[in-house]
């Protein structure tokens, strides 16, 4: 998946990178979850529809984490990345909709890593260029 | 903004007032700490990240902000505010503000005080870390034997401690020695949404991941003995401290308001020179609204604390066949707050919104905030340092009350990022070393341990050092680890 980590002395920094703005949001829920999860200890066996608004493309990308974050404490789940993501121009702003695969936590099965608290504004930049789209944000962890 | 740094003292620095800044930036550092944080300016320019003297200097352009943006010495670079950063806001043209609090809300420590000494636990310290690793629920995912309905849910938001141990998880007078009495006022449980009390259903009562843990510690060195005897604290006497917070529910609560905050900075035209720095008028809807969750937020951390404190309490008595009414709280802190909180400035006594992120109150002597027993000596003040190195007893002083807003450091603070400490160290790696040095780890997550590797970690002795040698605080105890059982 095109994403990398951003050093950052307390938390950490994630830079997704995608030829859409749907893969790039795609590549930037897989970054965090990774940081949570062994991602290939867990299955694909359930998925759960995410959906978010905001006025701004970079702040739909908090709000997209945010809900991934919330959904997958809410329903004690263990997730791995994004499918199905679709993201549209609205009078107000951006609304996402996809699905988040994984299937619920079990601690004997799915190594777990560290949790991420959430997703902050905090070096909260997104930019388009001929290499495609880029999404940066810092996890609070 | 072109940032420079003036020196006021050996371990006090200040960032003049330029364009914009309401008040100057004020930092305590030694000149080996100021010279790494200006070099970091220098380094961060054009990354994107903001250096820690920057968001010092951002917080000081905030509407209402009070005498200065003040750091404390464990000082390192976090969301919006620096971690060790402290603002006050004025009541009426102040703001409050989300990364002034931060997600993990009321993340804070407790120290319990046992009858038990270093050679008394030493033959038994694994089985020890064995029964607290397996009794107190650690790590992502873990969940507490707390079950709650949404009602009961409000009533622990409204109640903090007090709650918990009217279900028996601990005594009244635990109630004395928490901050706040475990419980702070004007908690309203309807600005908490339904998404962040269904988080917390069955978290009650557990560690977290990250920097939170539960150590057993004994007192290496005494300072103070007067402090000392009012903390009723003796060499090598063992401890019990607790680092965690608010868990789903602080942090959703922090997600939740991001939002609500950011529309209002929006809303009321406030000028932020960093998105994570949204905020609201303190008397506005969405501003009284977000202090009235995050009461929920501190009095729900309070409560976690307590539940933990009762588990650690069991397996010490089974261990040792003690009685729990033996182990006493000695203090509970919080760390990430914002409070209403009256101060002297200029002259004039006021209340003020204080917003500590990474840092803990620290109340100078004779505060009626602070339990009669140590009323004389001043605040207690527990300061976590890593797994390997060594924690600290302080108090407040009537200096810390003049410039820090009674405020003083939360830990070591962080010097490595978690990415670097995993490329340096193996967790297997790091529980090795410890082991040698006669410490026991116990964790859920071996790349969790690898991150908090305590080289990853400020020295926190100098941390402790600056505070004191600035008469912000007075060094009481210095505590070493024997187990630690880490999220």
């Amino acid at each position: 998946m095109p994403y990398s980590y951003i050093e950052h002395t307390a938390d950490i920094g994630i830079r997704a990178v995608g030829k859409t703005l749907e893969e790039a949001f795609e590549a930037g829920a897989e970054a965090m979850l990774s940081i949570m999860f062994e991602l290939k200890t867990i299955n694909e066996a359930k998925s759960v529809k995410i959906t978010a608004t905001a006025p701004e493309i970079d702040l739909l990308f908090v709000e997209v984490l945010n809900e991934i974050l919330s959904i997958q404490g809410r329903d004690m789940l263990a997730l791995i990345r994004l499918e199905r993501v679709k993201i549209k121009k609205t009078a107000s702003g951006f609304a996402f909709t996809g699905y988040a695969l994984g299937e619920p936590l079990d601690l004997k099965k799915h190594e777990v890593k560290t949790e991420v608290k959430g997703a902050t504004y905090s070096g909260l930049r997104y930019s388009l260029s001929d290499s495609g789209h880029q999404l940066e944000c810092i996890l609070d962890v | 903004m072109d940032i420079k740094v003036k020196k006021i003292s050996d371990f006090l620095w200040e960032i003049p007032k330029t364009s914009g800044m309401l008040v100057p930036g004020r930092i305590y550092a030694d000149s080996v700490g100021i010279d790494a944080l200006v070099m970091e300016l220098k380094e961060k320019k054009h990354s994107g990240l903001t250096p820690a003297l920057m968001q010092v200097a951002n917080v000081a352009t905030l509407p209402g902000i009070e005498k200065a943006s003040l750091a404390m010495a464990d000082i390192h670079p976090g969301y919006g505010f620096a971690i060790g950063g402290v603002a006050a806001f004025d009541m009426n043209y102040g703001v409050i503000s989300v990364a002034g609090v931060g997600f993990d809300i009321n993340c804070g420590v407790r120290v319990l005080t046992t009858p038990l000494d270093k050679k008394d636990v030493e033959p038994k310290k694994a089985q020890l870390a064995e029964m607290l690793f397996r009794d107190v629920p650690s790590g992502v995912g873990s969940t507490g034997e707390i079950k709650l309905s949404e009602h009961e849910i409000d009533e622990l938001l409204i109640n903090g401690s007090a709650f918990i141990i009217e279900r028996g998880y601990g005594t009244k007078d635990d109630l004395e020695y928490t901050e706040e009495h475990g419980c702070v006022k004007g908690a309203n449980p309807h600005a908490v949404s339904h998404r962040a009390k269904e988080r917390q259903y069955r978290q009650v009562g557990t560690l977290g991941s990250g920097n939170h843990y539960l150590e057993v510690q004994w007192v290496e060195e005494i300072y103070d003995e007067k402090a000392a005897t009012a903390f009723g604290l003796e060499k090598d006497q063992i401890l019990i401290a607790i680092h965690c917070g608010s868990r789903a529910l602080g942090h959703q609560i922090g997600t939740d308001y991001l939002k609500v905050l950011e529309e209002a900075s929006r809303r009321y035209n406030i000028p932020i020179r960093d998105k994570e720095l949204v905020c609201a008028p303190i008397k506005s809807a969405e501003g009284i609204r977000y202090l009235g969750a995050v009461n929920c937020g501190i009095n729900s951390a309070f409560a976690n604390r307590q539940v933990i404190s009762h588990l650690a309490r069991g397996v010490f008595a089974r261990v040792f066949g003690i009685s729990t009414s033996k182990i006493r709280l000695l203090y509970d802190v919080a760390h990430n707050t914002c409070k209403v909180e009256t101060h002297n400035i200029d002259n004039v006594t006021k209340e003020v919104l204080v917003h500590r992120k990474g840092a803990t109150r620290a109340f100078g002597p004779g505060r009626i905030e602070i339990p009669a027993k140590y009323r004389a000596v001043g605040q207690p003040l527990l300061v976590g340092g890593t797994m390997g190195t060594a924690s600290y007893i302080l108090c407040g002083t009537e200096k810390g009350m003049e410039e820090t807003f009674g405020s003083t450091v939360h830990g070591a603070g962080r010097a490595m990022s978690r990415i670097a400490s995993k490329k340096r160290w193996s967790g297997a790696e790091v529980i090795k070393s410890l082991e040698a040095k006669g410490i026991l780890i116990r964790s859920g997550s071996r790349s969790g341990v690898a991150e908090e590797a305590p080289g990853a970690y400020k020295d926190v002795d100098k941390v402790v050092e600056i505070m004191h040698a600035a008469g912000i605080n007075r060094k009481v105890a210095r505590l070493r680890p024997l187990v630690c059982v880490k999220g």
